[in-house]
């Protein structure tokens, strides 16, 4: 049990250093997006899980699941808020962004019907 | 053994929070701040976590819990601010 818990954290703690890692090298915030939003759900997440598998107690390993479920919860749309507004506040720069759909409406995807 | 995997579990977060810093520091845009601060509530979490292990204390699961809950809340209101503010 002591071993998994073990890979977990070793694991975890790896991907924050790769997300870290990525917020560093990637070249404009979308991409810094792509990689921070990992660290959450992924990393933070399989720490939490492993801390509560090394405890050994259930009650633990409860409250463990449940932070790893808000955490998956949350970070898609901390990311996604995020996003959206550094399109609002700053347009992206044109040479990185292929298809802009909030500022150019004939990029954007045609509607789909219903059905 | 659970020493020695928690030393290094806590040497990987520290040169992620090391990285994550520079770009606090850098970060062209205020949204890229935001970002890096975001991913260092995330770091946090990992470190409390491990600390939790490594003090056989459980009670510190429960701060990492509220401090999942906290980063979600400010990294909204940031975004709102962002939406408010104008300029870069």
């Amino acid at each position: 049990m002591i071993i998994l818990a073990a890979v977990m954290m070793l694991v975890g703690s790896l991907f924050c250093c790769i997300a870290a890692l990525g917020i560093v090298r990637f070249p404009d915030l979308y991409t810094r997006l792509h990689g921070a939003a990992k660290a959450g759900p992924i990393g933070a997440g399989l720490i939490l899980l492993g801390a509560g598998v090394a405890s050994g107690e259930a009650y633990t390993l409860l409250r463990a699941g449940l932070g790893l479920l808000f955490l998956v919860l949350t970070t898609p749309i901390a990311a996604h808020l995020l996003a959206r507004a550094a399109i609002k506040a700053h347009a992206p720069e044109p040479s990185i962004v292929s298809i802009d759909e909030l500022h150019n409406p004939r990029d954007s995807v045609p509607e789909q019907k219903p059905g | 053994m659970i020493e020695l995997v928690t030393d290094i579990c806590l040497m990987l977060l520290g040169a992620a929070i090391a990285l994550t810093l520079w770009r606090l520091v850098r970060g062209p845009y205020l949204a890229d701040r935001v970002l890096a601060l975001d991913l260092l509530t995330m770091l946090g979490i990992g470190v409390i976590a491990v600390f939790a292990v490594r003090t056989a204390t459980s009670l510190y699961m429960d701060i990492a819990i509220a401090l999942a809950l906290l980063g979600f809340v400010a990294t909204a209101g940031f975004a709102r601010f962002l939406l408010e503010r104008r300029g870069p």
